[in-house]
This record gives C-alpha cells, structure tokens and sequence, in this order.
C-alpha cells in the first residue's frame, strides 16, 4: 500500500491543478483516473473545441489546457494512475485508505475528489441480448486487435472513434459500418478515405439506420438493422463494436457516506472539505451556495482545499501563506535556480 | 407565460408554465419534471436532457446546430425528432409544446 499526503481523485484540469497547489506547499500526492489519459470532460468531451474563460488565456483548447497544466505540475513528479476506478474508500484513524476496482490501494489524511461528474463509461446498446454477449462477441472499445482480425465486423457510430476503427479494421476484417443520419462527423482526410474504402467494396456502409436485434443468443451469427423508410436488412455478423459515446456516471462516489445533493457533493466553502473530515471535493462534482461550474472555480476551490489538506497531514507545522513570485522555497520546489 | 407539456414515454404528462428565455430543460428541472437529467446544466457537453419533440411541433422550432446533433449521437435511443431540450428556448411561439421524455437517459 502506498502513502501520500493526498489522493486526488479525478485527473482533469481542477485534479492536475490540485497537484500544483499541494506541491507548493511540499505536499506529495497521488492521482487516480478511470480514463486513459489525463484531462477529463476536456480531453473527452472537447479536445478541440475553445475555452474562452480561463484567466489570462484568451482562447486555448481542452487539450492545450491539459497539456499546459501537465507541464506546470512537472517538477512534482507526481505519479498519476489511469484506468483505475476508486471503488472503496475507508477510515483508519486518522487516514483514508482508497482501494481501486484493479484492486491498488492507497493511503493519505487526505482525499480530494475534483472527479467532475463522475466516471465516463462507454455507452451501450440497450437490447437485452448485447448484454449477454458482452465482451464475446459485442465490445465498446478495442483492447486487442488480434481478436477482430479474419471476422465480420459491425461497426455502429458516427464519430471519430467509429470512423478510425472502421479504416483500421477493414485491413484485415469485413467491416459493416451502421449509423443513424447520413452524416458522419470526422476529419476530412478520414472521410475521404472512407468513401474510397467503400466504392472499392471494402467497407460497407448502412445508414440511416438502427439496430433492432443481434440474432443467436450464444455466438453472434447475425444482426438487425431498421432503415428510416422501415425496411429492415439481416447482416452476417461474428462482432458488434458500438462507439455511442460516453456517459457520464457518478459510480461508487455515491456509496461513501458523503453528504449529497443530487449527483454533488455538499461541501464547506471556506475549505472545501465534506462532511467527512478530511475528505475534500473541488470543481463540477462539488456544491455550496453560488457555485459555478467553471474550470477557474475549480482552481479557487482545490487551491484552498490544500490550505486545509496541509494542516492534516502536517499537523505539527504551522501553514504559512506565500507567493510564487517571492518564496524562495517553493521556487525550489519549482526547480527554479 | 407559455404553457409547455412534458409527457413520460409512458403517456404520463404534466403541463407547467415556463417563463420566456428559459430553455425547456430549464422548465422541466425548476419544477421537477422527472426524466430529465441535464447533468453537464446546459452547456451541450452530455446528452441527459434528451426529449422527443412532438411531431407537429418539431418543424417549428429552431433547427439543431451541427453540435447539437453530434450529440444526440451520444443519446439513449435517439430518433428522428430528437432534441436536447437544454437547446429549445421558451418564447411565445412555443405555447402548447409538447415533449416526450426517453424511457432513460443513461
């Protein structure tokens, strides 16, 4: 098990901001995220897309953000483990212990939940028998290609992930890409592929249609799919792949004694610390009187959440307010000669 | 004030007045609608607000912008009369609007 001085829990902006703060003042921490990357709803949900309300940076992108905030908290060398959900949380004496669902177990006085609005999961179809044949023969993501190689390969979505994966596999699978409008939304070299991939007659593309049965209950033989005009067509399947985006679920947050208000968490404003001591949330998943989901509050708000987290787990020295600009030791801190 | 109706997909409705300028997600979550989510609060980043629009009014509002309909991709069970009520603002020319909430939103 390790230890640390705080766990943060989530690695997008507020989470990777938190690193910073806590590193300032000498404390060490620990990021934990289910996603595969850091950044959260920006890299997620808007990579691309602007921000026009950080302090100071008239316009940046969710993924630029990241990028800066990852090379400002390099100095601290904090170790930020992705993929892992953080399914437990428990008490002992004074510490939090966190335990993930790959089974990693940490320990702090402190715990930072800036996890947005929760876990993103990818979204599934909504028929009984997907269920069934989850992870046999129907997948939302691709964790190993060898096993979608020589097969015939249904591939459902209009985004990017869908659009890759279907140029990607139809090297070596027969690929059937089904989505529900005519558009598709990717970038343009990626749909001019795309379209030569199917006048060759190596990618085959369904649309405007939607799913209504996967056909033998065991093994997948088949699938189908409702055109808008009503006609339906029998497709020779061996592998579903959705891409239908991801959703956002508040997951085992919701199960740790904290003080909710609907999907967030009741918080102090004068230290952001909930109703378990020690346990701290910042950013979208917190609420007090007047929040506002924004990035710049989520700084505030992880900024005086390591004020409080510093009392705990230095409980013998006195917490003395600095400046960047001027304190010597956190410039040291900084790497700064 | 206009008066707007939010049905279940079950056939329950509920009819409420919602001033001008609020979206109908707004609407539905002042006056506890239940089947509405908006977990990301209207900013067009989740699509938990998801409603069907009533055919004979889905002509006459506002068309969804590209990104709106990208993200109704990512809606439980979409349909052609989608919308993400986040996006419908309320005005006069609305008064009677009728919309159906999904069987889910997640």
């Amino acid at each position: 098990m390790k230890k640390t001085d705080v766990i943060i829990i989530g690695a997008g902006p507020v989470g990777l901001f938190g690193v910073h703060q806590l590193g300032i003042k000498g404390l060490k921490s620990i990021v934990i995220d289910n996603l595969d990357k850091p950044g959260g709803q920006c890299i997620e949900l808007y990579p691309d897309k602007p921000i026009y309300d950080i302090p100071a940076v008239p316009e940046c992108t969710g993924e630029q953000l990241t990028k800066r905030l990852l090379d400002q908290i390099k100095p601290f060398n904090t170790e930020i483990h992705l993929n892992e959900r953080v399914d437990e949380v428990r008490q002992e004496k004074e510490n939090w212990i966190v335990k993930t669902n790959n089974k990693k177990e940490f320990i702090a006085p402190n715990i930072i939940i800036a996890g947005g609005v929760g876990s993103f999961e990818p979204r599934k179809i909504s028929l009984k028998e997907a269920e069934k044949l989850e992870d046999q023969s129907v997948f939302y993501s691709v964790r190993n290609k060898d096993h979608f190689k020589n097969k015939k390969i249904a591939i459902f979505g209009g985004g990017d992930s869908a659009l890759d994966w279907a140029l990607e596999l139809s090297k070596y699978s027969k690929v059937t890409l089904v989505h529900r409008r005519n558009e598709f939304r990717g970038a343009q070299h990626t749909l001019s592929e795309l379209r030569k991939l199917e006048k060759a007659g190596k990618i085959m593309i369904k649309t405007p249609c939607q799913i209504i049965s996967l056909d033998n209950e065991k093994e997948l033989k088949s699938i189908t799919i409702r055109f808008d005009d009503e006609k339906t067509e029998v497709i020779p399947t061996d592998i579903m792949l959705g891409f239908f985006g991801l959703i956002m679920k508040l997951g085992p947050i919701a199960k740790w004694g904290l003080n909710m208000d609907k999907k967030t968490i009741e918080v102090n404003p004068e230290n952001f610390e909930t109703n378990k001591k020690g346990i701290f949330a910042a950013g979208d998943i917190c609420s007090y009187p007047g929040k506002l989901k924004l990035i710049l509050s989520g700084f505030h708000e992880v900024a005086l959440a390591s004020v409080e987290c510093f009392k705990r787990a230095r409980p013998n020295e006195k917490y003395r307010f600095e400046f960047t600009t001027s304190s010597k030791t956190i410039q040291d801190r900084l790497g700064k000669k | 004030m206009p008066k707007i109706t939010y049905k279940t997909y079950q056939g329950n409705s509920k009819t409420i007045e919602v001033e001008n300028g609020l979206s109908v997600m707004e609407g539905a979550i002042q006056n506890e609608i239940p089947g509405i989510d908006a977990d990301c609060g209207g900013s067009m980043a989740c699509a938990t607000c998801h409603v069907y629009v009533d055919d004979k009014w889905f002509d006459k509002i506002p068309k969804a912008e590209d990104a709106e309909v990208d993200m109704i991709d990512m809606a439980f069970e979409p349909k052609k009369n989608s919308r993400l009520s986040c996006q419908i603002i309320v005005g006069n020319e609305l008064d009677g609007l009728e919309v159906i909430t999904p069987e889910k939103q997640t």
